[in-house]
């Protein structure tokens, strides 16, 4: 393979993975000024002249992952993670766009802030930054933010991130408010009481290990409230990180009742349970906390059958000196963007998920959710694209990672699926 | 009655002509009018303006009668509207704002009411904050109410000054499409002008944020836009209110920037209404939060000065037939 010369670009037999049009057979695709400009199914396709040619045999090609909940240190906490460092690990894994999450130091909670963050992230020319706002100004919970002005500014949804607006009122003023906007809406359920302190789930596990946990149903309770507040506003809505069978139950009789509501999950609750807690590693204390085996199916089984729209990387830097602690004192969290499309994976190799199952969650459903017209292999979207091999055998290394702190839940794993080739607007922005 | 000057006298007949007893013993609500009613008192206001632009303004149809201002609320434009209505109409004016009084050292709505009944006086103006305390005084007192602002309930005599300003600009209200726009929730100018314009014939749509429009407000048979461009279209007339300030800060609207880019009145948002459409405010305004200096002070398109004089001349009209039905009373 060599260098485009052009931003024109021509990947010729591949296995295409198109999950917005259920497409998973032999095709090719080109590329034009940073868009596809046609897809080709079957063989055959001959690439026009004087174009860069990747003949792909044998590797697969899928629209960019879509990451929509990503944290970084910038602004305020750069040695943590910077747009840079977090856009060179997007890259690397896959990803092509990213939505940086509100929670920095200020909080991403006025235009010109969201304006800031875009303006960065294009410039490094690397993958898509977008931004999520904060629901509340400085994300205190009681004071609406600007959200007509951050949506106008490019903010795709809006969310306190972590912190869960308590008040039942100000959450009522926000989404009625953001109704006028139809922006979205997105909150982390977590009953703020029955959590507080809460590292573990309860349970026989972390009553051994005598750690402070809270009960699964605090999750339940929290959408349970949240949905009646859509039921009443009639806001858009996505339930951040749900990660019980319990809390499932509940979304999925929200939707059998048509409300428009989405859930994500994040892939560190696909792919482990409370025990990897062990000896209580630190890189698993994770917020919500690791759940039982059977939350994890209960989660796979979500995903297969469409009631989990979005699966995040939940990417979560902490440098070391935050997680060489005692479990419960260690900050929570855990970085994913490098290591999201393998792990992904392991949910078709070991857990018996259709390859385009895995991959819808992490293209065509945040597109679809966000309004983006990424996502998709089809004439005139966005030439985001990935280029994998769907079996390599890899061992993670997080020292190697790209990411400033190193706090992979996935180091020494062994995975299947190998990012070769990332491609954003046509331009090849890593290659392994 | 004494006659005025000889010059004044071609604008007194047509008051005198229209004078009536009001429908009512209290003006309340605007509902206390009616499709009949209101337009002949708009029609008696209509001489007081006259009457008010000319050179000697004192009548004496309420000679010897009290009229008491009980503001428990802080009011200037409203307060010394009726007062100088009341003024102009012969009546004695006592002003009262129960702030510095006993009400402040605990007495009761009620209590005060009994005490000032004791006084004999003929109309009680009165604003409060709390909704339905005209009403309640009204019960408990025997001389006649006018709602001056209950709470986010009624403020009838701006509705009707508001027609007022419309009929003497449009020629008919009928027919009309008025726009109110901002904090609905809580005005109850909002209130008062949705039922009489309602009854007038008029087509009222409702515009403001989500948090600021009742949820309910489409019962009201109002069109409700959350959109302010959406709901201009097509509008005669653009009805703002003002923004409480404590409202402003993130509980129910983020900012008065954001405020102001989405609700605020300028000149873009206005061309979106139909030409020549005219533009009121309540007052007070907050320049820059609902609306650009530069439409409140254009002349061509605002009404917002009118509307104060406006206030004057129907205040008289309602306090002149509440006298007048008293009169009647006793005759």
């Amino acid at each position: 393979m060599s260098a485009p010369a052009s931003n024109t670009l021509a990947v010729l037999n591949a296995r295409l993975l198109d999950p917005a049009s259920d497409y998973d057979g032999p095709g090719s695709v080109l590329v034009e000024d940073g868009r596809i400009t046609e897809v080709i199914h079957g063989g055959g396709a001959v690439a026009p002249a004087g174009v860069t040619v990747i003949v792909a045999d044998g590797l697969c090609l899928s629209p960019g992952l879509i990451d929509i909940r990503v944290k970084t240190g910038e602004p305020g906490a750069e040695p943590k993670e910077t747009l840079k460092s977090a856009s060179l690990s997007a890259a690397a894994g896959g990803v092509t766009t990213i939505v940086i999450q509100p929670d920095t130091d200020p909080a991403l909670d006025d235009p010109a802030m969201i304006e800031f963050i875009q303006r960065r992230g294009a410039a490094l020319g690397l993958v898509n930054v977008r931004v999520a706002g904060a629901a509340t100004k400085a994300r205190d919970g009681v004071r609406m933010a600007e959200i007509g002005l951050m949506d106008e500014a490019g903010a795709l949804y809006f969310t306190d991130v972590d912190r869960v607006i308590a008040n039942t009122r100000t959450l009522q003023r926000v989404m009625t408010y953001a109704a006028a906007f139809n922006a979205l809406i997105s909150c982390r359920p977590a009953d703020p009481w029955l959590s507080e302190g809460a590292v573990a789930t309860s349970g026989e596990l972390a009553t051994r290990l005598g750690l402070a946990s809270a009960p699964a149903i605090a999750e339940r309770i929290q959408l349970e409230r949240d949905l009646a507040l859509v039921e009443q506003t009639g806001a858009r809505y996505l339930v951040d990180q749900i990660s019980t069978e319990d809390a499932l139950e509940t979304l999925a009789r929200a939707r059998a009742r048509g409300l428009e509501v989405a859930a994500s999950v994040s892939i560190n609750h696909l792919c482990f349970n409370e025990i990897d807690i062990g000896d209580y590693r630190t890189f698993y204390r994770l917020d919500p906390p690791l759940r039982p085996e059977s939350d994890r199916q209960a989660l796979i089984e979500a995903v297969r059958d469409g009631l989990i729209d979005v699966i995040t990387s939940a990417h979560a830097p902490a440098p070391a000196e935050d997680k060489r602690r005692p479990f419960a004192e260690a900050a929570p969290g855990a970085i994913g963007l490098e290591t999201l499309l393998a792990a992904a994976l392991s949910l078709h190799h070991e857990d018996g998920l259709d390859l385009l199952d895995v991959m819808r969650p992490l293209t065509s459903g945040p597109a679809g959710l966000l309004g983006l017209d990424a996502g998709v292999l089809k004439a005139g979207a966005p030439a985001d694209l990935v280029l994998f091999d769907v079996g390599a055998p890899v061992v993670i290394d997080a020292d190697t990672l790209k990411s400033k702190s190193k706090n992979s839940p996935f180091d020494g794993r062994r995975l299947q699926g190998k990012v070769v080739c990332t491609f954003v607007a046509g331009r090849r922005v890593f290659e392994a | 009655m004494s006659q005025p000057p000889h010059s004044e006298a071609s604008l007194t007949d047509p008051i005198l002509e229209r004078l009536g007893p009001f429908p009512r013993d209290h003006f309340l609500s605007a509902s206390d009018l009616n499709a009949a009613t209101a337009p002949a008192l708009l029609d008696l206001a209509d001489a007081f303006v006259d009457f008010n632009r000319g050179s000697t303004k004192a009548l004496d149809l309420m000679r010897g009668r009290t009229v008491m201002n009980l503001f428990f609320e802080n009011s200037t434009r409203t307060s010394s509207s009726f007062e100088i209505a009341a003024k102009r109409l012969g009546a004695d004016v006592v002003n009262m704002s129960p702030r510095t009084s006993s009400v402040a050292k605990g007495e009761t709505l009620i209590d005060t009411a009994v005490t000032l009944n004791a006084m004999k006086p003929d109309v009680l103006v009165v604003r409060h904050g709390a909704s339905g305390a005209a009403a309640l005084l009204s019960q408990k007192v025997e001389c006649a109410v006018v709602n001056a602002g209950d709470g986010r309930h009624e403020h009838p005599t701006q509705a009707l000054l508001d027609l007022l300003s419309l009929r003497r600009a449009f020629g008919d209200v009928g027919g009309l499409t008025v726009a109110i726009c901002g904090d609905i929730a809580h005005s109850r100018v909002a209130r008062s002008n949705v039922s009489m314009l309602s009854m007038m014939g008029a087509r009222v749509r409702l515009i403001g944020p989500p948090t600021l429009v009742p949820g309910d407000a489409d019962r009201w048979g109002c069109e409700v836009f959350h959109d302010m461009r959406e709901g201009l279209k097509g509008c005669d007339v653009v009805m703002m209110l003002r923004l409480q300030l404590e409202r402003m800060e993130g509980a129910l609207v983020p900012s008065t920037r954001e405020y102001f880019r989405f609700w605020g009145l300028d000149r873009e948002k206005l061309a979106w209404a139909n030409p020549g459409a005219k533009v009121m405010h309540p007052g007070p305004m907050n320049r820059g939060v609902e609306i650009d200096s530069e439409v409140a002070d254009d002349l061509t398109v605002s009404l917002i000065q009118d509307q104060v004089e406006m206030g004057v001349a129907a205040r008289m009209a309602v306090l002149a037939a509440l006298s007048a039905r008293l009169d009647g009373d006793a005759a």
